[in-house]
């Protein structure tokens, strides 16, 4: 088994946290990981791009090949369209529908969701709405996880433990918070 | 000792820990960065190893010789050109009889995520005539880090751990083994072979050549080099990651090719003579320049076809990957997803909202307004990004501290006005010293140095000393006070350092303005601190 996973956005909207998690959890189950990150000068409002190689053997390569993705999980509707060349005919694009609008060129919105909307998986979420009505305007990024939850080869108990885990220093309010964000996903998702 | 999940930075780090490191040396730099930064969480917490930022790489390295000739071992880590400052003592500490293992970790950035250039650290190792180990994965980075300690006690040299940006910024698991103590000091018997006068260098200069035969015989049995004889058509060479890359592929081809594998220079020559008399063709794969392939044309019979990067079979230049490796072993990639009628915009990084850099280059470019010639030479830093739209306010990035001596040339050609723009850090690293030149010269210029207290790009780390200590600095190195100014670096002020800038640019001589306001990002997270590695 090998299930890799693009996860795109722009500098600064947490890909790498959301990777994390998906990383750690696949570990705690006993699978393979590799994890490719970017750091420097891309994160400054760029396009980030962050590659997760999860298997039941050992993983070769860091970058994942072309038509190889299972799944393209974006924090950002524009840059979920600009990896699809590693993503396979079989594979799912998540995606917050929120944009992250910083460029001159930036395409008109609804016509970019209607784009997105023609690929053959497609899994669209107001993260941002959904964050904040469970509390954090930040926790994005869990609602995108908690939607990835429905299609990724994990128990959902071990990525909510994990999120326990990781928030449990700031306090079990913010661990409420992120846990209500990741299950909102996932019943978005599932809907 | 439990499994950990680290970056391949990380696991240097660890593995220099491990091999009993009393200090660590740096200058932040992407790929490398996060080395020093994790050496200096493990410090806080544990009282050791010494971690310290240094104002550059030369210091860095001088001061990690410095720890060897007291029979200790360090660690020096820098990004690719950061060797190109340290090249000095790195050249002429490849003659010294080291005891104190000395292991210089350098991150080559193949396909320039995050640098000016793509240079490959295996030619300074070969240059220097020393031993170079590359890594393929984290576990790797660990164990090769530790036994580079060892080769160093062994061979007299410093060791080189050259890293690619997709090794140390990749996340893996590493299974640690048990820590070393550190050494005792312990100076050398007599200072002879430290004291390279001509006489003296001489013979350690022979002493090295003499030694390279020792050295070749390790990497001949070295376990980080692999031969296996199969295929009797095709032979793969693989460098570091290329292996991975190669692996990720093989399942696919249907046959096994010859393999040799190379992660201890210099290059195995026996096991490819051995490789090439077992096949008819070979195929490179390394990433970086084609260092490898061009060693191999010297080593085998030209009746051999060799196929890699200088060949053209594999692009020349750029950063490998498993398609590209898949394409030259034959294989056609996988299709993707493709949409198409959508035409994707390019998302450049830029400068954050608010940043104080971009008062500074609305202030200058106001300045400059009129001028029929002028020039902005500036440096390396976030305020690159000012070569962007919507600023398009400098005019060079060559190296760190380029802008300083580059105007002064300008200047010295006639150009007016001259305006060089540098960061505070990147001045304490390599601009204070072309200062003088200008300062010497009286030079017709204005210094603008963009003072956010902090190195910036990579990430946040403390800069050497506090801001309030530049000019003073400056007072002290002989800047005229009338010409040299500290403004505020705010919107609001943007007009007044405008007119104060235009002032300076009309007085023929030196003069420096600089601009202070604390790094956005900075003031924001007030630094979080990388976790340390964490358990599974």
């Amino acid at each position: 088994m090998t299930f890799d996973i693009i996860l795109s956005g722009v500098g600064g909207q947490g890909v790498l946290s959301l990777s994390a998690i998906i990383a750690w959890s696949a570990m705690r189950e006993g699978l393979h990981v590799k994890q490719s990150e970017v750091h420097g000068m891309s994160q400054r409002g760029g396009a980030v791009l962050a590659n997760l190689r999860l298997a039941d053997h050992e993983v070769a390569s860091d970058l994942i090949p072309q038509g190889r993705a299972s799944l393209v999980l974006s924090m950002e509707p524009l840059e979920s369209l600009r990896y699809l060349r590693f993503l396979s005919p079989s594979g799912a694009v998540i995606t917050s529908l929120n944009p992250v609008v910083n460029i001159p060129d930036y395409p008109d919105l609804d016509e970019l969701v209607g784009h997105i909307r023609r690929l053959p998986r497609v899994i669209l979420l107001d993260s941002e709405r959904l964050a904040r009505k469970a509390g954090s305007a930040r926790a994005s990024n869990m609602v995108i996880a908690g939607a990835a939850s429905c299609l990724l080869p994990l128990k959902v108990e071990t990525m909510e433990h994990f999120i326990s885990t990781r928030f449990a220093a700031k306090g079990d309010p913010v661990v409420r918070q992120n846990l209500d964000a990741f299950h909102a996903g996932r019943e978005a998702a599932a809907a | 000792m439990a499994d950990l999940v680290v970056l391949g930075d990380e696991a240097v780090a660890l593995g220099a820990v491990h091999a009993g490191i009393t200090a660590a040396y740096a200058y932040p730099g992407t790929p490398s960065t996060e080395i020093l930064e994790y050496l200096r969480v493990h410090a806080a917490r544990h009282g050791a190893p010494l971690a310290s930022w240094t104002a550059n790489e030369k210091t860095a390295y001088e001061a990690a010789l410095g720890v060897a000739f007291a029979g200790r071992r360090a660690l020096v880590a820098m990004k690719h050109v950061g060797l190109n400052v340290a090249a000095d003592p790195f050249m002429n500490s490849a003659l010294v009889d080291l005891h104190g293992g000395l292991v210089v970790a350098v991150a080559d950035d193949p396909g320039m995520h995050s640098s000016q250039n793509e240079q490959d650290s295996r030619y300074y190792a070969d240059f220097a005539r020393v031993i170079c180990l590359e890594p393929a994965n984290a576990q790797e980075a660990y164990e090769m880090t530790r036994e580079a300690f060892d080769l160093s006690e062994r061979f007299r040299v410093p060791v080189v751990v050259r890293l690619v940006t997709r090794l140390a910024h990749s996340r893996g698991v590493i299974t640690a083994a048990p820590p070393r103590d550190e050494n005792p000091v312990r100076k050398p018997a007599s200072p002879v072979s430290w004291i390279l006068l001509p006489a003296h260098a001489r013979r350690q200069w022979r002493a090295l050549l003499d030694r390279q035969q020792a050295v070749r015989a390790y990497t001949a049995a070295s376990r980080h080099n692999v031969l296996s004889l199969d295929d009797r058509e095709l032979g793969v060479v693989t460098a570091g990651i290329g292996r991975n890359y190669y692996l990720e592929n093989l399942d696919d081809l249907g046959f096994v090719p010859s393999h040799l594998h190379i992660g201890a220079y210099p290059v195995p020559a026996e096991a490819v003579r051995l490789l090439a008399g077992h096949v008819r063709r070979l195929l490179v794969i390394e990433d970086g320049y084609p260092y490898v392939e061009r060693r191999l044309r010297g080593l085998i019979p030209p009746a051999v076809e060799i196929r890699g990067r200088e060949s053209g079979h594999l692009p020349p230049d750029g950063e490998l990957n498993p398609d590209l490796v898949r394409n030259a072993l034959g294989l056609a990639s996988r299709p993707g997803v493709e949409l198409p009628g959508f035409v994707l915009p390019n998302r450049p990084p830029q400068l954050c909202q608010g940043c104080p850099h971009c008062d500074m280059f609305q202030a200058i470019t106001r300045a400059l307004d009129g001028y029929a010639e002028s020039v902005v030479m500036s440096d390396i830093g976030c305020y690159t990004l000012g070569a962007l739209p919507p600023y398009n306010a400098i005019e060079s990035c060559v190296c760190m501290g380029a802008s300083v001596g580059m105007a002064k040339g300008a200047a010295d050609a006639g150009i007016h006005p001259v305006v060089a723009v540098i960061g505070d850090s990147t001045f304490l690293h390599s601009g204070f010293t072309p200062l003088m030149d200008a300062v010497a010269a009286n030079t017709d210029m204005t210094l603008v140095i963009l003072d956010n207290e902090v190195v910036a790009m990579t990430g946040g780390q403390p800069t050497l000393l506090p801001s309030s200590r530049i000019e003073p600095l400056l007072r002290g190195l002989g800047v005229d006070p009338d010409h040299l100014h500290v403004v505020q670096a705010h919107p609001r002020q943007v007009d007044a350092i405008a007119d104060l800038i235009r002032r300076e640019l009309e007085h023929r001589g030196l003069s420096v303005v600089i601009g202070v306001r604390e790094c956005l990002e900075t003031a924001k997270t007030k630094k979080q601190k990388i976790p340390e590695a964490v358990q599974v």
